[in-house]
Protein backbone atom coordinates (compact mmCIF):
# COMPACT_ATOMS: atom_id res chain seq x y z
CA UNK A 1 0.00 0.00 0.00
CA UNK A 2 1.53 3.30 -1.04
CA UNK A 3 0.10 5.86 1.32
CA UNK A 4 0.87 9.48 0.46
CA UNK A 5 3.59 11.08 2.54
CA UNK A 6 1.70 14.33 2.56
CA UNK A 7 -2.04 14.63 2.24
CA UNK A 8 -4.01 17.87 2.26
CA UNK A 9 -7.79 17.57 2.29
CA UNK A 10 -9.94 20.64 1.66
CA UNK A 11 -7.49 22.83 3.53
CA UNK A 12 -8.56 26.37 4.31
CA UNK A 13 -6.31 28.91 6.00
CA UNK A 14 -7.40 32.39 6.94
CA UNK A 15 -5.43 35.16 8.60
CA UNK A 16 -7.07 37.98 10.52
CA UNK A 17 -10.76 38.47 11.20
CA UNK A 18 -13.77 40.29 9.85
CA UNK A 19 -13.10 42.93 7.22
CA UNK A 20 -9.32 42.33 7.36
CA UNK A 21 -9.63 38.56 6.88
CA UNK A 22 -7.30 37.09 4.26
CA UNK A 23 -8.08 33.68 2.82
CA UNK A 24 -4.59 32.41 2.00
CA UNK A 25 -5.83 28.91 1.15
CA UNK A 26 -9.35 28.28 -0.01
CA UNK A 27 -9.86 24.52 -0.16
CA UNK A 28 -6.65 22.81 -1.25
CA UNK A 29 -6.56 19.08 -1.98
CA UNK A 30 -3.13 17.66 -2.63
CA UNK A 31 -1.39 14.29 -2.25
CA UNK A 32 2.35 13.85 -2.41
CA UNK A 33 3.56 10.29 -2.89
CA UNK A 34 6.60 8.76 -1.21
CA UNK A 35 9.76 9.67 -3.14
CA UNK A 36 7.89 12.08 -5.35
CA UNK A 37 9.40 15.42 -6.37
CA UNK A 38 6.68 18.03 -6.76
CA UNK A 39 7.08 21.68 -7.72
CA UNK A 40 4.49 24.28 -6.71
CA UNK A 41 4.14 27.41 -8.80
CA UNK A 42 1.83 30.39 -8.86
CA UNK A 43 1.75 34.15 -8.62
CA UNK A 44 2.89 35.99 -5.53
CA UNK A 45 0.39 35.78 -2.72
CA UNK A 46 -1.44 32.70 -4.07
CA UNK A 47 -0.64 30.75 -0.91
CA UNK A 48 2.43 28.63 -1.72
CA UNK A 49 4.39 29.45 1.42
CA UNK A 50 1.26 29.12 3.54
CA UNK A 51 0.77 25.63 2.12
CA UNK A 52 4.34 24.64 3.05
CA UNK A 53 3.96 26.07 6.55
CA UNK A 54 0.80 24.03 7.12
CA UNK A 55 2.38 20.92 5.64
CA UNK A 56 5.35 21.36 7.94
CA UNK A 57 3.16 21.85 11.00
CA UNK A 58 4.50 25.37 11.52
CA UNK A 59 0.95 26.69 11.51
CA UNK A 60 -2.55 25.33 12.05
CA UNK A 61 -5.24 24.91 9.41
CA UNK A 62 -8.44 26.92 9.79
CA UNK A 63 -10.34 23.91 8.46
CA UNK A 64 -9.56 20.74 6.56
CA UNK A 65 -6.90 18.14 7.30
CA UNK A 66 -3.15 17.80 6.89
CA UNK A 67 -1.62 14.34 7.21
CA UNK A 68 2.11 13.75 7.22
CA UNK A 69 3.46 10.20 7.12
CA UNK A 70 -0.02 8.94 7.99
CA UNK A 71 -0.50 11.17 11.03
CA UNK A 72 -3.11 13.91 11.21
CA UNK A 73 -1.35 17.05 12.42
CA UNK A 74 -4.47 18.29 14.21
CA UNK A 75 -4.37 15.19 16.41
CA UNK A 76 -0.89 15.99 17.64
CA UNK A 77 0.01 18.18 20.57
CA UNK A 78 2.71 20.80 20.29
CA UNK A 79 5.40 18.51 21.61
CA UNK A 80 4.47 15.62 19.32
CA UNK A 81 4.31 17.96 16.39
CA UNK A 82 7.74 19.38 17.14
CA UNK A 83 9.03 15.81 17.31
CA UNK A 84 7.44 14.96 13.96
CA UNK A 85 9.07 18.04 12.46
CA UNK A 86 12.47 16.98 13.75
CA UNK A 87 12.23 13.40 12.58
CA UNK A 88 10.10 13.46 9.43
CA UNK A 89 10.18 16.89 7.87
CA UNK A 90 13.12 18.93 6.62
CA UNK A 91 12.93 22.58 5.62
CA UNK A 92 15.04 24.54 3.17
CA UNK A 93 14.22 28.23 2.86
CA UNK A 94 15.40 30.93 0.50
CA UNK A 95 17.96 32.28 2.97
CA UNK A 96 19.00 32.20 6.60
CA UNK A 97 18.72 28.45 6.89
CA UNK A 98 21.82 28.11 9.00
CA UNK A 99 22.82 29.32 12.42
CA UNK A 100 25.67 31.77 11.84
CA UNK A 101 27.34 30.98 15.15
CA UNK A 102 27.75 27.26 14.33
CA UNK A 103 30.15 25.78 11.77
CA UNK A 104 28.81 23.98 8.69
CA UNK A 105 29.40 20.65 10.38
CA UNK A 106 27.74 21.73 13.62
CA UNK A 107 24.74 23.09 11.73
CA UNK A 108 24.21 19.72 10.07
CA UNK A 109 24.82 17.80 13.31
CA UNK A 110 22.35 19.90 15.28
CA UNK A 111 19.19 17.86 14.55
CA UNK A 112 21.03 14.67 15.49
CA UNK A 113 22.30 16.09 18.76
CA UNK A 114 18.79 17.33 19.56
CA UNK A 115 17.71 13.72 19.15
CA UNK A 116 20.26 12.80 21.80
CA UNK A 117 22.88 11.29 19.54
CA UNK A 118 26.47 11.41 20.80
CA UNK A 119 28.71 14.14 19.45
CA UNK A 120 31.13 11.82 17.71
CA UNK A 121 28.52 9.80 15.85
CA UNK A 122 26.56 12.93 14.98
CA UNK A 123 29.71 14.46 13.49
CA UNK A 124 30.52 11.39 11.44
CA UNK A 125 26.97 11.17 10.08
CA UNK A 126 27.07 14.87 9.26
CA UNK A 127 30.30 14.46 7.32
CA UNK A 128 28.52 11.78 5.24
CA UNK A 129 25.50 14.02 4.64
CA UNK A 130 27.74 16.89 3.57
CA UNK A 131 29.61 14.57 1.23
CA UNK A 132 26.26 13.49 -0.24
CA UNK A 133 25.61 17.10 -1.27
CA UNK A 134 29.12 17.50 -2.64
CA UNK A 135 30.83 19.26 0.27
CA UNK A 136 33.92 17.57 1.63
CA UNK A 137 36.34 20.32 2.55
CA UNK A 138 36.78 22.87 5.31
CA UNK A 139 33.60 21.87 7.06
CA UNK A 140 34.50 23.79 10.19
CA UNK A 141 34.09 27.11 8.46
CA UNK A 142 31.11 29.26 9.44
CA UNK A 143 28.14 29.67 7.04
CA UNK A 144 29.18 33.21 6.03
CA UNK A 145 32.40 31.82 4.60
CA UNK A 146 30.50 29.64 2.11
CA UNK A 147 28.94 30.83 -1.14
CA UNK A 148 25.15 31.09 -1.40
CA UNK A 149 24.95 27.83 -3.36
CA UNK A 150 27.15 26.04 -0.83
CA UNK A 151 25.03 27.37 2.04
CA UNK A 152 21.95 25.86 0.38
CA UNK A 153 23.82 22.56 0.05
CA UNK A 154 24.61 22.67 3.77
CA UNK A 155 20.91 23.31 4.47
CA UNK A 156 20.01 20.32 2.30
CA UNK A 157 22.60 18.19 4.11
CA UNK A 158 20.94 19.16 7.38
CA UNK A 159 17.57 18.17 5.94
CA UNK A 160 18.79 14.72 4.90
CA UNK A 161 21.07 13.92 7.84
CA UNK A 162 18.02 12.46 9.55
CA UNK A 163 16.12 10.07 7.26
CA UNK A 164 13.10 12.18 6.55
CA UNK A 165 9.96 11.37 4.63
CA UNK A 166 9.48 14.89 3.38
CA UNK A 167 11.57 17.90 2.49
CA UNK A 168 9.84 21.24 2.04
CA UNK A 169 11.81 23.83 0.10
CA UNK A 170 10.51 27.39 -0.26
CA UNK A 171 12.33 29.18 -3.11
CA UNK A 172 15.69 27.69 -2.15
CA UNK A 173 17.21 29.21 -5.28
CA UNK A 174 15.79 32.68 -4.70
CA UNK A 175 19.18 34.16 -3.91
CA UNK A 176 21.22 32.17 -6.44
CA UNK A 177 22.27 32.69 -10.06
CA UNK A 178 20.89 30.38 -12.74
CA UNK A 179 23.76 27.90 -12.92
CA UNK A 180 24.10 27.62 -9.14
CA UNK A 181 20.33 27.37 -8.82
CA UNK A 182 20.28 24.60 -11.41
CA UNK A 183 22.84 22.60 -9.46
CA UNK A 184 20.93 23.00 -6.18
CA UNK A 185 17.68 21.86 -7.80
CA UNK A 186 19.45 19.02 -9.56
CA UNK A 187 20.71 17.95 -6.13
CA UNK A 188 17.17 18.15 -4.67
CA UNK A 189 15.90 16.08 -7.60
CA UNK A 190 18.25 13.24 -6.67
CA UNK A 191 16.99 12.95 -3.07
CA UNK A 192 13.88 10.88 -3.85
CA UNK A 193 15.94 8.27 -5.72
CA UNK A 194 18.78 8.16 -3.19
CA UNK A 195 16.94 8.45 0.11
CA UNK A 196 13.27 7.84 -0.70
CA UNK A 197 12.48 11.36 0.47
CA UNK A 198 9.57 13.24 -1.08
CA UNK A 199 10.46 16.81 -2.02
CA UNK A 200 8.06 19.73 -2.35
CA UNK A 201 9.66 22.71 -4.02
CA UNK A 202 8.11 26.17 -4.27
CA UNK A 203 9.62 28.14 -7.13
CA UNK A 204 8.86 30.97 -9.53
CA UNK A 205 11.26 29.61 -12.16
CA UNK A 206 9.98 27.21 -14.83
CA UNK A 207 13.50 25.88 -15.40
CA UNK A 208 13.72 24.73 -11.78
CA UNK A 209 10.18 23.34 -11.79
CA UNK A 210 11.10 21.28 -14.84
CA UNK A 211 13.24 18.98 -12.66
CA UNK A 212 10.13 17.88 -10.77
CA UNK A 213 8.04 14.76 -11.39
CA UNK A 214 4.94 16.91 -11.26
CA UNK A 215 4.24 20.64 -11.35
CA UNK A 216 1.22 21.94 -9.40
CA UNK A 217 -0.19 25.36 -10.25
CA UNK A 218 -1.92 27.52 -7.66
CA UNK A 219 -3.91 30.69 -7.92
CA UNK A 220 -5.86 32.60 -5.27
CA UNK A 221 -5.51 29.91 -2.65
CA UNK A 222 -6.51 26.92 -4.76
CA UNK A 223 -4.82 24.38 -7.03
CA UNK A 224 -5.89 25.20 -10.59
CA UNK A 225 -3.97 22.65 -12.64
CA UNK A 226 -1.03 20.25 -12.64
CA UNK A 227 1.15 18.27 -15.01
CA UNK A 228 0.90 14.48 -15.04
CA UNK A 229 3.29 12.90 -12.53
CA UNK A 230 6.19 10.92 -13.89
CA UNK A 231 7.34 9.32 -10.66
CA UNK A 232 9.74 6.56 -11.63
CA UNK A 233 8.16 3.30 -10.53
CA UNK A 234 11.40 2.10 -8.94
CA UNK A 235 11.77 5.20 -6.78
CA UNK A 236 8.13 5.16 -5.67
CA UNK A 237 8.37 1.44 -4.90
CA UNK A 238 11.62 1.79 -2.96
CA UNK A 239 9.89 3.17 0.10
CA UNK A 240 7.01 1.81 2.11
CA UNK B 1 17.54 30.40 -43.68
CA UNK B 2 21.09 30.35 -42.41
CA UNK B 3 22.02 26.93 -43.83
CA UNK B 4 24.11 28.69 -46.50
CA UNK B 5 26.18 30.45 -43.91
CA UNK B 6 26.41 27.34 -41.78
CA UNK B 7 27.94 25.47 -44.70
CA UNK B 8 30.29 28.38 -45.41
CA UNK B 9 31.42 28.33 -41.78
CA UNK B 10 32.30 24.64 -42.08
CA UNK B 11 34.09 25.18 -45.40
CA UNK B 12 36.10 27.96 -43.79
CA UNK B 13 37.78 25.20 -41.76
CA UNK B 14 38.91 23.50 -44.97
CA UNK B 15 37.59 21.81 -48.15
CA UNK B 16 34.92 19.17 -47.67
CA UNK B 17 32.67 16.74 -49.53
CA UNK B 18 28.92 17.26 -49.64
CA UNK B 19 27.98 14.35 -47.35
CA UNK B 20 30.70 15.40 -44.94
CA UNK B 21 29.12 18.87 -44.73
CA UNK B 22 25.77 17.31 -43.94
CA UNK B 23 27.21 15.20 -41.10
CA UNK B 24 29.25 18.03 -39.61
CA UNK B 25 26.37 20.51 -39.84
CA UNK B 26 24.09 18.13 -37.94
CA UNK B 27 26.70 17.39 -35.28
CA UNK B 28 27.42 21.08 -34.75
CA UNK B 29 23.74 21.82 -34.25
CA UNK B 30 23.23 19.07 -31.71
CA UNK B 31 21.06 16.96 -34.01
CA UNK B 32 18.09 19.34 -33.97
CA UNK B 33 18.68 20.68 -37.47
CA UNK B 34 18.63 17.74 -39.86
CA UNK B 35 19.54 18.40 -43.51
CA UNK B 36 18.78 16.15 -46.42
CA UNK B 37 21.54 15.54 -48.91
CA UNK B 38 19.54 17.16 -51.69
CA UNK B 39 19.25 20.35 -49.69
CA UNK B 40 23.00 20.37 -49.09
CA UNK B 41 23.79 20.02 -52.80
CA UNK B 42 21.21 22.62 -53.89
CA UNK B 43 22.67 25.06 -51.38
CA UNK B 44 26.22 24.29 -52.56
CA UNK B 45 25.14 24.85 -56.19
CA UNK B 46 23.78 28.26 -55.29
CA UNK B 47 26.88 29.14 -53.30
CA UNK B 48 28.96 28.14 -56.33
CA UNK B 49 26.75 30.17 -58.66
CA UNK B 50 27.21 33.21 -56.37
CA UNK B 51 30.97 32.72 -56.37
CA UNK B 52 31.21 32.01 -52.64
CA UNK B 53 32.31 28.40 -53.07
CA UNK B 54 34.59 26.66 -55.58
CA UNK B 55 34.35 23.02 -56.69
CA UNK B 56 37.16 20.65 -57.58
CA UNK B 57 37.23 16.98 -58.52
CA UNK B 58 38.91 14.57 -56.16
CA UNK B 59 38.87 10.85 -57.03
CA UNK B 60 35.65 11.34 -58.97
CA UNK B 61 33.97 13.10 -56.05
CA UNK B 62 33.23 16.78 -55.82
CA UNK B 63 35.12 18.62 -53.13
CA UNK B 64 34.04 22.10 -52.11
CA UNK B 65 36.11 24.98 -50.78
CA UNK B 66 35.36 28.55 -49.74
CA UNK B 67 36.40 31.45 -52.01
CA UNK B 68 37.68 34.90 -51.01
CA UNK B 69 34.17 36.28 -51.58
CA UNK B 70 32.82 33.43 -49.47
CA UNK B 71 35.14 34.40 -46.63
CA UNK B 72 33.92 37.99 -46.67
CA UNK B 73 30.25 36.93 -46.92
CA UNK B 74 30.83 34.73 -43.87
CA UNK B 75 32.55 37.60 -42.07
CA UNK B 76 29.54 39.82 -42.70
CA UNK B 77 27.22 37.09 -41.44
CA UNK B 78 29.01 36.69 -38.08
CA UNK B 79 28.44 40.41 -37.53
CA UNK B 80 24.91 40.85 -38.92
CA UNK B 81 21.89 40.87 -36.60
CA UNK B 82 20.13 37.48 -36.67
CA UNK B 83 17.26 37.56 -39.13
CA UNK B 84 15.26 34.77 -37.55
CA UNK B 85 11.92 33.71 -38.80
CA UNK B 86 9.26 33.93 -36.09
CA UNK B 87 9.55 30.93 -33.76
CA UNK B 88 7.05 28.18 -34.64
CA UNK B 89 5.41 28.42 -31.25
CA UNK B 90 4.02 31.78 -32.23
CA UNK B 91 0.96 29.65 -32.66
CA UNK B 92 0.82 30.11 -28.90
CA UNK B 93 0.53 33.85 -29.32
CA UNK B 94 -2.24 33.45 -31.88
CA UNK B 95 -4.08 30.99 -29.66
CA UNK B 96 -4.01 33.27 -26.64
CA UNK B 97 -4.88 36.43 -28.55
CA UNK B 98 -7.82 34.67 -30.23
CA UNK B 99 -9.00 33.31 -26.89
CA UNK B 100 -8.82 36.78 -25.38
CA UNK B 101 -10.77 38.13 -28.33
CA UNK B 102 -13.45 35.53 -27.77
CA UNK B 103 -13.59 36.12 -24.02
CA UNK B 104 -13.93 39.84 -24.54
CA UNK B 105 -16.83 39.23 -26.93
CA UNK B 106 -18.64 36.77 -24.72
CA UNK B 107 -17.47 37.87 -21.29
CA UNK B 108 -16.43 34.29 -20.45
CA UNK B 109 -13.34 32.77 -18.85
CA UNK B 110 -12.21 30.96 -22.00
CA UNK B 111 -8.99 32.99 -22.24
CA UNK B 112 -7.97 32.20 -18.66
CA UNK B 113 -8.59 28.51 -19.13
CA UNK B 114 -6.63 28.48 -22.39
CA UNK B 115 -3.72 30.23 -20.64
CA UNK B 116 -3.88 27.81 -17.71
CA UNK B 117 -3.92 24.83 -20.02
CA UNK B 118 -1.15 26.08 -22.31
CA UNK B 119 1.01 26.76 -19.27
CA UNK B 120 0.59 23.16 -18.15
CA UNK B 121 1.37 21.91 -21.66
CA UNK B 122 4.56 23.99 -21.83
CA UNK B 123 5.63 22.79 -18.41
CA UNK B 124 5.11 19.17 -19.41
CA UNK B 125 7.26 19.83 -22.45
CA UNK B 126 9.96 21.40 -20.29
CA UNK B 127 9.88 18.40 -17.98
CA UNK B 128 10.38 16.00 -20.87
CA UNK B 129 13.25 18.09 -22.23
CA UNK B 130 14.86 18.03 -18.82
CA UNK B 131 14.43 14.29 -18.56
CA UNK B 132 15.83 13.70 -22.02
CA UNK B 133 18.79 15.86 -21.16
CA UNK B 134 19.57 14.20 -17.87
CA UNK B 135 19.28 10.64 -19.18
CA UNK B 136 21.04 10.84 -22.54
CA UNK B 137 24.79 11.22 -22.75
CA UNK B 138 24.87 14.26 -24.94
CA UNK B 139 27.30 16.43 -26.81
CA UNK B 140 27.99 20.02 -25.81
CA UNK B 141 26.04 21.18 -28.88
CA UNK B 142 23.01 19.08 -27.92
CA UNK B 143 23.10 20.39 -24.37
CA UNK B 144 23.29 23.98 -25.53
CA UNK B 145 20.39 23.40 -27.92
CA UNK B 146 18.32 21.99 -25.03
CA UNK B 147 19.22 25.04 -22.97
CA UNK B 148 18.01 27.27 -25.81
CA UNK B 149 14.69 25.41 -25.93
CA UNK B 150 14.30 25.60 -22.16
CA UNK B 151 15.05 29.32 -22.13
CA UNK B 152 12.55 29.94 -24.95
CA UNK B 153 9.87 27.96 -23.16
CA UNK B 154 10.61 30.06 -20.09
CA UNK B 155 10.03 33.19 -22.16
CA UNK B 156 6.70 31.81 -23.40
CA UNK B 157 5.69 30.95 -19.85
CA UNK B 158 6.63 34.38 -18.61
CA UNK B 159 4.53 35.85 -21.40
CA UNK B 160 1.56 33.67 -20.35
CA UNK B 161 1.96 34.96 -16.78
CA UNK B 162 1.88 38.52 -18.07
CA UNK B 163 -1.21 37.79 -20.19
CA UNK B 164 -2.93 36.30 -17.19
CA UNK B 165 -2.14 39.15 -14.83
CA UNK B 166 -3.15 41.76 -17.42
CA UNK B 167 -6.35 39.85 -18.05
CA UNK B 168 -7.09 39.65 -14.32
CA UNK B 169 -6.36 43.38 -14.10
CA UNK B 170 -8.89 44.23 -16.81
CA UNK B 171 -11.59 41.95 -15.43
CA UNK B 172 -11.27 43.34 -11.90
CA UNK B 173 -11.31 46.87 -13.26
CA UNK B 174 -14.50 46.08 -15.15
CA UNK B 175 -16.07 44.42 -12.14
CA UNK B 176 -15.39 47.48 -10.01
CA UNK B 177 -16.68 50.09 -12.39
N1 LIG C 1 1.03 35.57 8.93
C1 LIG C 1 0.20 36.16 8.07
N2 LIG C 1 -0.67 37.11 8.45
C2 LIG C 1 -1.52 37.68 7.58
N3 LIG C 1 -1.58 37.37 6.27
C3 LIG C 1 -0.73 36.45 5.83
C4 LIG C 1 0.21 35.79 6.69
N4 LIG C 1 0.92 34.91 5.94
C5 LIG C 1 0.47 35.02 4.67
N5 LIG C 1 -0.53 35.94 4.59
C6 LIG C 1 -1.29 36.29 3.40
O1 LIG C 1 -1.72 35.09 2.76
C7 LIG C 1 -1.62 35.19 1.36
C8 LIG C 1 -0.73 34.08 0.83
O2 LIG C 1 0.60 34.32 1.25
P1 LIG C 1 1.81 33.36 0.91
O3 LIG C 1 3.00 33.87 1.65
O4 LIG C 1 1.41 31.95 1.16
O5 LIG C 1 1.99 33.60 -0.65
P2 LIG C 1 3.08 32.98 -1.66
O6 LIG C 1 2.34 32.26 -2.71
O7 LIG C 1 4.11 32.27 -0.88
O8 LIG C 1 3.69 34.31 -2.31
P3 LIG C 1 5.21 34.63 -2.78
O9 LIG C 1 5.36 33.97 -4.11
O10 LIG C 1 5.24 36.12 -2.88
O11 LIG C 1 6.14 34.10 -1.74
C9 LIG C 1 -1.10 36.58 1.07
O12 LIG C 1 -2.18 37.41 0.79
C10 LIG C 1 -0.43 36.98 2.37
O13 LIG C 1 -0.45 38.38 2.54
MG1 LIG D 1 6.20 32.58 -0.52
Amino acid sequence: MNEPVLELVDVVKTFGKGSTEVRALNGVDLDIAAAEFVAIMGPSGCGKSTLLHLAGGLEDVSSGRVRVAGRDLSDLGLVERAALRRTDIGFVFQRLNLLPSLTALENVALPLELEGMGRREAASRSVDALAAVGLTEQLSRYPDDFSGGQQQRIAIARAIVVERALILADEPTGALDTMTGDSVIELLSTLPGRFGTAVVLVTHEPRFASWADRVVFMRDGVVVDQTASTVPVSAAGAVT
Amino acid sequence: MAVREGLLALLHEGPRHGYQLKTEFEAATGGVWPLNVGQVYTTLDRLERDGLVGVADSDGQKIYSITIDGVSALGAWWEAAPADEPPPRDELMLKVLMAIERSTERGDAHALSVITHQRTVLHSMLQSKRRARSTEATSLAARLVTDALVVRAEADLRWLDLCESQLNGTTTRKARS
